[in-house]
């Protein structure tokens, strides 16, 4: 299967001013991500707010360059500087947002809104433009009339479909979904998955779902990367990690969820205490405070992502934790 | 024994430029003390409008009325506004879903906290401090004492809620209705403000209305359920009953949508269709244009609440067992 | 329960007739009676300016030297030949103020124009530029807001010299950092929404982001700011032209009318009235109708 998608130890780091005169903290909001995606995959990006996934998003859509590290795109790094590169790997990804009431443009019709990645980017004629527009609209489910409307004439569910539409008129090889049915009543979520599901078959696109959904991430998910303060902690195929996880903040993820029970209602063992500052991460392993397997090695030693039952993790006591489960 | 809340025939209409709105239709609700009741629903389908309602949290330009609106014996409907913001401020409390923006950015976590204790509580301020340094110990914020100086934007959202929630029983409620107080949260704090919540609401012998989109959230923490739809009270049951063998067409659509309910990777069952809006409300039953049971008579008639020997449904034709309506051909 | 095939077909449209956002907005307008006076009377203003060759029963500048200070047709000693009277060298003021609407409205035109675009590209550039170009453009419009206005306007008629003209250059610089300010507040907190990354996405360069992705979407308190910004001009110029640095007699302009003939508000009260009073009614109808614009566009910004 071809890699449409390559990042090497992808690092983003912001500075935030402290007052005039003190000098700036450096916050590390994505430190070290690297992963490979094949067309036609789906690779979920996991974590709670503060770990990093927004920001990782942003930059695999080049929004915004990389601190440090490599993104590859078709095999191109990003950092090109020739134009019609630039114009080729612009293409190549397009992302969906999270919010359907703030990601399409209220003042422009849908016709517009759709038409504009083919006004930038290429020489079609009016005429081909908004041909092209109508033959997505409906391949997204739209009826005709929508391209004359405005935004806020839809419901949520539809104005995902046209953000979706949106992201595919300029035929790109990757879509970055930033947690696209997190907003959508449950019914409608299943509409759009099933969209987008669809449409990577039919068009064997590759997906970066940013999400912190679990049930959703394990539909529709091959892959799942867990984040934890800007770096991954655990990596590997989704059936497996849901299965048998390996890091402790895994299983706490998925320990937390709320699942449908009757009768005899288990307890969850919830999490203690919170995501601590990313201006102070705590020495070691960033997770050590919250972790019940947590040692004195565990407070020195940053763990490094290693192989372990198939999957990678970072975890100076995965054999443990994967024991703990049996 | 009479419920601590009793609510018939709760209808609350909007005017919008566009026409009226009728967002709560005719809805009943039951809480008796020391009950979770859960309230699930989508967007539209009135389950936080009705409770702003009780409230009296709806703006002007929202008519309300009800055949019962009682709490604990006393009929709200014959209060003038001031005397039921005196029995609801302190009898009932209620939370919301975004914990940073529902406390006053301008004023300390402690003032807030205080001002609600000095309303209703009066006491010393000595003694108002110290209730609220107990309080905030009691939701879990490590040490009070110096968060009473902290403002909103200081805390995290995590933290946030716990002082609503610690403001919110400060006064000793009866009943805790809380609308979706999880939603907005991380997956691993959702868990602790639940655990909280339903740690609190035994300790107090609290009643709760848990108000909530997630399916499972309910199924864990509520003995009773009501399903909205539209602005009408759909079903309502116990809550185990509800998972196992839902009787409306709605519910079971909604449970069977869930992908925890679907293998991976395989299409997801939906409803088509949207949630009616103000054109377009059906003659017949509201469900009906997206059910896929739905018969001549669904669309020509409106299904009453309808008894059996679970609870009770809005439909002429619920399901049964099986999961198929009962009086059709499989 | 599946979808059939990809289009969900039971799906209930919105039913009322599609409204763009203009359409909305004008029945909100519509509801505010103020407002609506406002408007009617500018409109109404709007055409006496088009139409003042045929409407004005005398030229502006002609003087009618048997004619001094005739008093209006209803009081003893007018004539129906000049219904609001002459001033001191016989013209007639109904004429004058017929021509003088022209000239109102041309000058409220151009201020704004020159105001309103030259702020918003200083605004829009502020706010995307960041940085020392942010800086210096922001300071540079705190020192001129610093500055009385009509001081700081004597102060550029004076350098350039009274005139009609001039005094409009000097009104427009004047009301230029209000709307510098307001673009760039719109614009910065446009740019925090999903769509104009959306449009980043898209490969939108930074030109078409300013004028195309995000103007258009700042326009609300720019419009209302405009249509205040109109009688503020009016206003302005009247001062102006009352000190004698605006528009030069024998020009027809409301102020330097008022200015000529303060010292006959005992004796001949309608030569001072009747353009004090064209001054006061269209800036109040601007005014209702500003007040009516924005209250009508808040709904849709908070939607």
């Amino acid at each position: 299967m071809t890699v449409v998608m390559e990042a090497k130890g992808v690092r983003r780091y912001y500075e935030v001013r402290k007052g005039m005169l003190a000098k700036p903290a450096v916050v590390r909001a994505v430190d070290g991500v690297s992963f490979t995606l094949e067309a036609g995959k789906t690779l979920a990006i996991v974590g709670e707010s503060g770990c990093g996934k927004s920001s990782l998003a942003r930059v695999l859509a080049m929004l915004e360059q990389p601190t440090d590290g490599e993104l590859l795109i078709d095999g191109l790094p990003t950092l090109a500087q020739e134009p019609d590169r630039r114009v080729k790997l612009r293409r190549a990804v397009q992302m969906v947002f999270q919010n359907p009431y703030g990601s399409l443009n209220p003042r422009h019709t849908v016709g517009r809104i759709l038409e504009e990645p083919l006004e930038i980017n290429t020489d079609l004629s009016r005429e081909a433009r908004a041909e092209a527009a109508r033959a997505i609209l409906a391949r997204v489910g739209l009826r005709p009339e929508a391209y004359g409307r405005y935004p806020h004439m839809f419901s949520g569910g539809q104005r995902q479909r046209i953000a979706i539409a949106r992201a595919l008129m300029l035929n790109p090889r990757v879509v970055i979904a930033d947690e696209p049915v997190s907003a959508l009543d449950i019914s409608i979520q299943g509409q759009i998955l099933n969209l987008l599901m669809d449409l990577q078959d039919e068009l064997q696109l590759a997906y970066i779902f940013v999400s912190h959904d679990l049930g959703v991430v394990h539909h529709i998910a091959d892959e799942v990367m867990v984040m934890y303060l800007g770096r991954p902690v655990e990596h590997g195929e989704t059936s497996l990690l849901f299965d048998r996880p390996a890091h402790p903040y895994t299983r706490a993820l998925l320990g937390s969820r709320p699942r449908i029970q009757t009768g005899d209602k288990t307890p969850r063992k919830t999490l203690s205490g919170e995501l601590p500052s990313p201006l102070r991460p705590p020495p070691g392993c960033a997770f050590h405070q919250r972790c019940t397997f947590a040692t004195e090695l565990c407070t020195r030693d940053r763990p490094e992502l290693r192989q372990v039952e198939g999957r990678a993790v970072a975890c100076h006591h995965a054999e443990t934790v994967l024991a703990a489960a049996a | 024994m009479p419920a601590l809340l009793e609510i018939r025939g709760l209808t609350v209409e909007f005017a919008t430029s566009r026409g009226t709105l009728r967002a709560v239709d005719h809805v009943d609700m039951d809480v008796a003390e020391g009950e979770v009741l859960g309230v699930v629903g989508e967007s539209g389908s009135g389950k936080s409008v009705s409770m702003l309602a009780l409230m009296g949290l709806l703006g002007s330009n929202a008519k309300l009325t009800a055949d019962r609106l009682a709490f604990a014996g006393t009929d709200l409907l014959t209060l003038t506004p001031r005397q039921r913001r005196k029995l609801v401020g302190k009898d009932v409390a209620m939370i919301f879903q975004e914990p940073t923006t529902s406390l006053n950015p301008c004023f300390t976590v402690g003032f807030q906290i205080v001002e609600a204790l000095k309303e209703h509580m009066g006491g010393t301020r000595k003694w108002r401090r110290d209730r609220a340094v107990e309080l905030l110990t009691l939701v879990g914020i490590p040490d009070p004492g110096a968060r009473l100086n902290a403002f909103p934007h200081q805390l995290s959202g995590g933290m946030n809620q716990r002082v609503m929630i610690a403001m919110a029983i400060a006064c000793q409620p009866r009943l805790l209705i809380a609308d979706e107080p999880t939603t907005a949260l991380d997956v691993t704090i959702q868990a602790q403000i639940l655990e909280l919540l339903t740690r609190l609401q035994r300790q107090h012998n609290m009643a709760m209305v848990l108000i909530t989109h997630d399916m499972a959230v309910v199924s864990e923490t509520a003995q009773r359920v009501q399903v909205m739809y539209a602005g009408q009270l759909v079903e309502t049951r116990s809550a185990d009953e509800l998972f196992t063998r839902p009787r409306h067409p709605y519910t079971a659509a909604l449970l069977s949508s869930l992908p925890e309910h679907a293998e991976r990777r395989a299409r997801l069952a939906t409803i088509p269709g949207l949630v009616p809006g103000i054109g377009d409300r059906p003659v017949g039953c509201l469900f009906s244009p997206r059910c896929a049971y739905a018969t001549d008579r669904c669309r020509g008639e409106r299904p009453a609440l309808y008894r059996d020997p679970e609870g009770l449904a809005r439909c002429f034709y619920p399901l049964d067992d099986s999961g198929r309506p009962e009086g059709v051909a499989a | 329960m599946s979808e059939a095939a990809a289009t969900p077909t039971p799906q209930t449209e919105p039913v009322s007739a599609p409204l763009t956002p203009a359409r909305e907005v004008w029945l909100h307008f519509r509801q505010n009676k103020g407002a609506m006076v406002g408007m009617y009377f500018i409109v109404c203003l709007v055409l006496t300016a088009i139409l003042a060759d045929v409407l004005a029963p005398h030229s502006p500048i002609v003087q009618f030297r048997e004619a001094l200070l005739v008093p209006p047709a209803w009081q003893e000693g007018g004539s129906w030949r000049f219904i609001l009277g002459t001033d001191d060298i016989g013209r007639d003021i109904l004429s004058r103020l017929i021509y003088g609407a022209r000239l109102s409205m041309i000058i409220g035109f151009i201020v704004v124009f020159l105001s309103l675009g030259f702020g918003v590209v200083l605004g829009l550039t502020a706010a995307f530029a960041r940085g020392t170009v942010e800086i210096l453009i922001m300071r540079l419009m705190d020192i001129m807001l610093a500055l009385p206005s009509l001081l700081l306007a004597i102060v550029i008629v004076a350098i350039l010299g009274p005139g009609l003209f001039n005094a409009m250059i000097a009104v427009s610089i004047v009301s230029l950092p209000h709307f510098t300010r307001l673009a760039r507040a719109s614009a910065m907190s446009e740019l925090t929404r999903e769509y104009v990354s959306s449009a980043r996405i898209a490969g939108a360069g930074t030109l078409r982001l300013m004028f195309r992705t995000v103007l258009p979407n700042c326009m609300a308190p720019l419009i209302v700011q405009a249509t205040l910004g109109f009688s503020n001009a009016i206003l302005d110029a009247a001062a102006l032209g009352f000190l004698g640095l605006g528009a030069q007699p024998p020009t027809p302009e409301w102020g330097t009318m008022l200015a000529g003939s303060l010292q006959f508000v005992q004796r001949a009260w309608w030569v001072v009235t009747f353009p004090g009073l064209a001054i006061l009614l269209t800036v109040l109808a601007f005014n209702l109708m500003g007040d009516g614009l924005r209250d009508a566009l808040d709904p849709k910004l908070k939607r």
